[in-house]
């Protein structure tokens, strides 16, 4: 018997030290860990084949359906809590009056009432809104947080990546890249 | 500065105390000397004293805005209103851990002055194994966040502090929560101490519940004052987020509470021993990760004040050496302390006890999964996401109902063992119970079974705690605690139901309405404050019965570092909080209004108020034989 309580408390005591240990290094990862984030974006090609909601009628439709007949998209991770995203519009609106970029936009983790106050408030730039309730498209796209803008072209490919608020100058490189 | 200095050689040399500390009581040890030289004491005095100073300086660097001071000039300006130049002594990084080591030096000293009448072995492992931490944090502060860091050249300015910790709950939030946070400290060295020098028994329990009671009653008083702050300062109105730095103050806040409850059982019928000690390493293990979570920018928030993983990594590893210490002492003696607790499930005192434990230990488990599961998932799967409110919500809500239940029955248990009697005043309780949850869910609208099965809970919990003064030995402790639980729980769960709000976009002069009471957006001023301008709406509310109450929200921009905050208005009645708060618009004469109903809001923070009430009644009765 005392053999069998003793091998009980050895085995107790290894899983507990296994537990601790694993704990250290998933910590010491997760403190290392902002330096080396990559999106989970393979070759910069975006993942479009999953379903997503509309905003206004709430019907789902596939992504990649939403991608088509345009030479450029730009997607918008935005959302009405977020206070950035109110500066951002302006660059939205003149993005959408003065170029032939489809404006989608990602409403992120937000109530519905409150976005669509929120466009009425700041203009809505947007051809096509969708809802990520979750958060889990922008998971997908491998955003940061919001607001977040990725260009891409008819290729699903990501031509640029801007992490927080538009400026002036990426609206200047905007427009320059889809000029040509 | 010549302050300075002082300051950082006060600290060098607190470490050098404690290294000699450290081998001066392993000597005594040794020696078996049947009373602990009063070199050690003064020692542990002088210890005390020289963080003190060197605290004392750093807080003269602020008030004086010495600004060769790196710590001073990042987190202080000329214009701040001296209050605020004082706590923001703490309201940074370096600041902070320099409370922590004040609060840690200061616990053993207390508890060397509260325990002389206890064996000397054990007060000079319990000194011993808490110079291990104190080394540990020394070492942590003088390497990587020297609070005493010089600028050269001397700047004229400093950097300002965050607006949003100029509030006065926020600058008394750390001190009084550290007390709690830190004090955790001496429960773990005197658990391992006890354990060591075979002194786990009722006279131990009876030393120690002290700190457990002050740890407890900070915590609980620190926790509040975070809550409350963010409930007008955030300017959402809501008063707990579930947010992972909110989580790690309540997770030691959990695992105390279960351990005051087992530290009484201890002391009254020398039982789960074992368990005692578990919960205390639980206890101090849980207040470090929450240091680490919080310190070590692993998770964004107002109190990650610096992004330096060398910090981290620091803090990790010692965590991990103070848990592997423990482990490893538990281990050696586990068997010359415990021996076999047997026949305790009868109906009793205790098993209601050991029962709630578990409950407890199931809720810190869900906030701690709940809390570091992201984290986990980051690092393995490389994916993102935030546990939020629904999360808890299913996996608390149901179980709170068996453990009030619990709550309710336990106190009038007897020890060892209880024989039932049904008595018809136990059937009043449980009638009028009926008739106010009923009452209650019909008044609120929720006609749902889950709710009204809660609100039987938490009424019955409280209608017994009430019932208990009518007893001959009263013990007040328990019956302030359990009925602000219950009060606390009943407030929340009403807040959470009929909090009622509208958002709009109006201008001066125009007005709005919710249920019957007319907002009325009558002015705007702008008033000039020493480090802020303010922008300040005037609202005028007119009730149902047509009485008017003024709210007056403001937009306050501050100058050093430059940033807008919302301060909201809040009319407090007994019922319900009216809240106010505006933001505006950019380049419009919209102002964005948000106007709430928080019904019984003042209850949550006079219920949390009794139940820090409870404890001040356990730490102040003497020697009176009642139980808990």
């Amino acid at each position: 018997m005392q053999f069998l309580e003793k091998i009980k408390k050895s085995i107790f005591s290894l899983i507990i030290l296994i537990l601790l240990i694993i704990s250290f290094f998933v910590f010491k990862f997760a403190l290392q860990k902002e330096k080396i984030y990559t999106p989970k974006i393979t070759d910069n090609q975006i993942f479009t084949d999953f379903k997503v909601q509309f905003l206004i009628d709430e019907k789902q439709v596939n992504f990649n359906k939403v991608l088509t007949g345009k030479n450029f998209y730009l997607i918008n991770i935005w959302s009405s809590w977020c206070e950035p995203c109110k500066d951002e519009s302006k660059y939205l609106l003149e993005l959408k009056n003065n170029t032939p970029i489809m404006m989608i936009g990602i409403n992120y983790k937000d109530k519905k009432k409150n976005a669509l106050n929120f466009l009425k408030l700041y203009g809505d730039p947007f051809e096509k809104i969708f809802v990520d309730k979750q958060g889990l498209i922008s998971i997908n796209f491998g955003a940061y947080g919001v607001p977040e803008t990725f260009l891409i072209n008819n290729d699903n490919k990501v031509l640029k990546k801007y992490i927080g608020p538009l400026n002036d100058e990426d609206v200047y490189e905007i427009k320059k890249i889809t000029k040509n | 500065m010549i302050i300075s200095q002082l300051g950082y050689y006060s600290l060098i040399f607190g470490l050098l105390t404690s290294i000699f500390i450290f081998f001066n009581s392993s000597i005594q040890l040794k020696k078996n000397n049947p009373i602990i030289s009063d070199k050690i004491t003064g020692l542990i005095g002088f210890q005390f004293f020289f963080v003190f100073i060197s605290f004392i300086s750093l807080i003269y660097s602020f008030i004086i805005s010495d600004f060769s001071n790196e710590t001073v000039y990042n987190n202080s300006h000329t214009t701040k209103p001296l209050f605020y130049k004082i706590t923001g002594t703490w309201g940074n990084h370096e600041g902070s851990l320099l409370l922590w080591l004040l609060v840690l030096s200061g616990v053993l000293l207390g508890f060397i002055f509260k325990s002389r009448n206890e064996p000397t072995n054990y007060r000079l492992l319990t000194t011993l194994l808490h110079q291990i931490i104190v080394i540990g944090f020394f070492v942590f502060v003088l390497k990587t966040s020297n609070p005493f860091n010089e600028i050269f050249p001397v700047q004229q300015e400093g950097l300002g502090l965050n607006p949003i910790l100029q509030d006065p709950a926020l600058g008394i939030h750390p001190p009084i929560l550290y007390l709690g946070y830190v004090g955790t400290s001496i429960i773990f060295s005197a658990a391992l101490a006890s354990m060591i020098s075979n002194y786990l028994n009722k006279s131990w329990a009876k030393n120690i519940k002290f700190w457990i009671l002050f740890s407890w009653i900070f915590l609980t008083g620190g926790i509040l004052l975070g809550s409350v702050w963010a409930y007008y300062e955030l300017g959402w109105g809501g008063f707990w987020f579930w947010d992972p730095v909110e989580n790690v103050s309540l997770m030691p806040w959990l695992s105390l509470t279960a351990l005051l409850h087992c530290i009484v059982t201890l002391e009254k019928r020398e039982l789960f021993k074992k368990w005692t000690i578990v919960l205390c390493i639980i206890t101090f293990t849980l207040s470090m990760v929450g240091t680490f979570l919080v310190r070590s920018g692993i998770l964004n928030s107002v109190h990650t004040f610096a992004n330096d993983p060398s910090r981290g990594i620091y803090i990790l590893t010692f965590l991990l050496v103070l848990v592997l210490l423990s482990f490893v002492i538990f281990m050696i003696y586990e068997n010359k302390n415990f021996t076999q607790e047997s026949g305790i499930f009868t109906l009793s005192k205790e098993t209601a006890i050991l029962i709630n434990n578990w409950f407890i230990l199931y809720f810190l488990s869900v906030v701690l999964i709940g809390t570091i599961y992201p984290i986990f998932l980051d690092v393995i799967l490389d994916e993102q996401i935030s546990v939020g409110p629904p999360f808890y919500n299913k996996l608390i809500l149901p179980f709170l109902i068996p453990f009030v239940l619990f709550m309710s029955i336990g106190p009038s248990m007897k020890w060892i063992k209880t024989n039932f009697k049904i008595k018809a005043k136990s059937f009043l309780v449980i009638i009028f119970t009926l008739i106010l949850s009923f009452f209650t869910v019909y008044f609120v609208g929720e006609k749902n079974i889950f709710i009204l099965l809660l609100f039987i809970g938490f009424f019955y919990l409280l209608l017994k705690s009430l019932d208990q003064l009518r007893e001959k030995t009263k013990n007040f402790a328990q019956i302030f605690s359990h009925t602000g639980f219950s009060l606390l729980l009943i407030s929340i769960l009403l807040n959470s139901f009929s909090s009622k709000e509208i958002i709009k976009n109006i201008q001066v002069g125009e007005s709005f309405t919710l249920k019957n009471e007319k907002i009325i957006f009558k002015k705007i001023a702008i008033e000039k404050e020493k480090n802020y301008e303010s922008i300040v709406g005037f609202f005028e509310i007119l009730d149902d019965k047509n009485r008017i109450i003024n709210l007056q929200p403001e937009i306050r921009i501050y100058n050093e570092p430059e940033t807008a905050t919302s301060e909201a208005s809040i009319k407090t009645t007994l019922f319900k909080d009216r809240f106010i708060t505006i933001n505006i618009i950019k380049d419009q004469n919209f102002f964005n209004v948000r106007y709430q109903h928080k019904p019984f809001m003042i209850w949550i923070w006079i219920s949390t108020l009794i139940i820090m009430l409870g404890g001040m009644f356990a730490i102040f009765r003497k020697n009176k034989e009642v139980n808990i």
